[in-house]
């Protein structure tokens, strides 16, 4: 039987509470929202919290998809259930839904949230290169206040984020942009299954020119990698299926997958590869579509 | 350290002392006669233990019993009604989706769940809404059968009663 050590329960009936009771807890306490990322980890140990603050009761003020001027605006309580089925998201990052498509299983979809599945940090983890492909930014709220961190800032290592003990991960914003088109390409060994590779790709086009371009790649690094000389290649340039064939190249140099279960170095490198260029392909057509 | 935890269990309540780390699915499985709700993987990936809460389909396997506290819990025992099976149950029987029966509870949960949403599913969301459940005996295809012989027959037990 699998279960978690012991700790203690409590549920937070506020945030500000809920960030009381991390400093309290001195990086001993942990909040748990949807749980399916902190409870395996639990199970097996390699998380040993002594305290932990269930979120459940903040869902209505932290679940929400939120479409502002300039910006997307999402709780960290969100679900996955809801992002796949956010019309809002369908529209502005059509990444969110080909990815929500593939994380997990339907069952598993309802309970994890956005905030959770970035703060686990699992380098195969799907949301972080999306997000990251897309410039976002969180916001982090801790005893002192809030500060905003960048995508390309956020995670230090596997498993480890700058989020600290007494900070809560509250909002994902991602800013809106004109002539916008993403996409999501995934390869896993089974349905439900984490990625053996997966790549998200974020492109602008203006006037038949790329303006801005993101990559980003999972499970392909000991950590969400952003593929940054395949940003600065894309960007000016005009989309063709060579240049995203030559981006491709790029992500399988500058990927750094490790040998396991799901495929040796060169089997994912060559899948960096492709999954970059499709994942290109798709984002410029849906870019291209909406610039018609 | 024990606290005390109640859960609304196919409408009623069910108070236990337990320890915060008690799961939900061996809270469920350690009240007097709802066993019914299988123990599978432990891991989130078979499906075995899905039962619905607030009409969701969860894991109970990844759902401690406390965060389940406020929440409705509905298992496979809550499925008939008055003695009469539930068209899914009913739909499982005739079209023979099962041999060995350890992934039945989790999937006529999720079964249920999916009708309640989606009265008349094509084949491919069937099997969409079930790809978080494992079944090693009979390969899926009397599974499918059978939840759309439910959605065909939404009052099947009623009209055969």
């Amino acid at each position: 039987m699998q279960t978690p050590a012991p700790f203690e329960y409590e549920r937070a009936t506020s945030l500000a509470g809920a960030i009381a009771a991390l400093h309290d807890g001195d990086g001993d306490a942990r909040v748990i929202a949807g749980g399916h990322s902190l409870l395996p980890m639990m199970k097996l140990r390699l998380a040993t919290p002594e305290r932990l603050i269930d979120l459940g009761d903040l869902e209505d003020e932290l679940s929400y998809i939120r479409e502002e001027p300039g910006e997307i605006r999402i709780g960290a309580l969100t679900r996955h259930v809801d992002l796949l089925r956010s019309q809002v998201l369908a529209e502005q990052f059509p990444v969110f839904r080909d990815a929500e498509e593939v994380i997990a299983d339907p069952v598993v979809r309802n309970r994890g949230t956005i905030g959770g599945s970035l703060c686990q940090a699992d380098p195969g983890e799907d949301l972080s290169a999306v997000c990251a492909a897309l410039k976002a930014s969180v916001v982090l709220r801790g005893p002192a206040g809030e500060r905003v961190v960048g995508m390309d800032g956020f995670h230090l290592g596997p498993y480890v984020t700058v989020v600290g003990f007494d900070e809560i991960l509250t909002e994902i914003r991602i800013a809106k942009r004109p002539h916008g088109g993403s996409a999501y390409e995934k390869v896993e060994r089974r349905a439900g299954d984490f990625a053996i590779g997966a790549a998200a790709a974020a492109l602008n086009i203006s006037g038949g020119t790329i303006v801005d371009a993101g990559v980003a790649l999972s499970a392909l690094a000991p950590t969400t990698v952003e593929i940054k000389r395949a940003e600065e290649l894309l960007r000016g340039s005009r989309p063709s299926e060579e240049l995203f064939a030559q981006a491709g190249e790029i992500a399988a140099a500058d990927c750094a997958p490790t040998a396991d279960g799901r495929g040796p170095v060169d089997y994912k490198r060559h899948l960096a590869g492709v999954l970059t260029k499709r994942a290109l392909r798709r984002a410029a057509a849906r870019a291209l579509q909406k610039e018609a | 350290m024990s606290v005390q935890i109640t859960v609304n269990i196919n409408g009623e309540d069910v108070t236990r002392e337990e320890e915060p780390r008690k799961l939900l699915v061996h809270f469920i499985r350690e009240t007097p006669g709802l066993t019914g709700t299988h123990w599978g993987c432990d891991t989130s990936n078979c499906g075995a233990c899905v039962v619905l809460m607030d009409g969701e389909p969860v894991k109970s396997c990844t759902v401690l019993a406390a965060m389940a506290e406020g929440h409705a819990i509905r298992t496979v025992e809550g499925l008939e009604r008055d003695g009469r099976l539930d068209p899914v149950q009913q739909g499982f029987h005739e079209l023979h989706a099962l041999q060995c029966g350890f992934c039945t509870p989790g999937m006529l949960m999720t079964a249920r769940a999916l009708l309640d949403e989606n009265p008349d599913p094509t084949e491919a969301e069937i099997r969409t809404a079930i790809s978080g459940a494992i079944c090693r005996c009979t390969g899926y295809k009397n599974i499918v059968a059978a939840i759309r012989w439910a959605a065909e027959h939404p009052a099947a037990v009623e009209q055969e009663a």
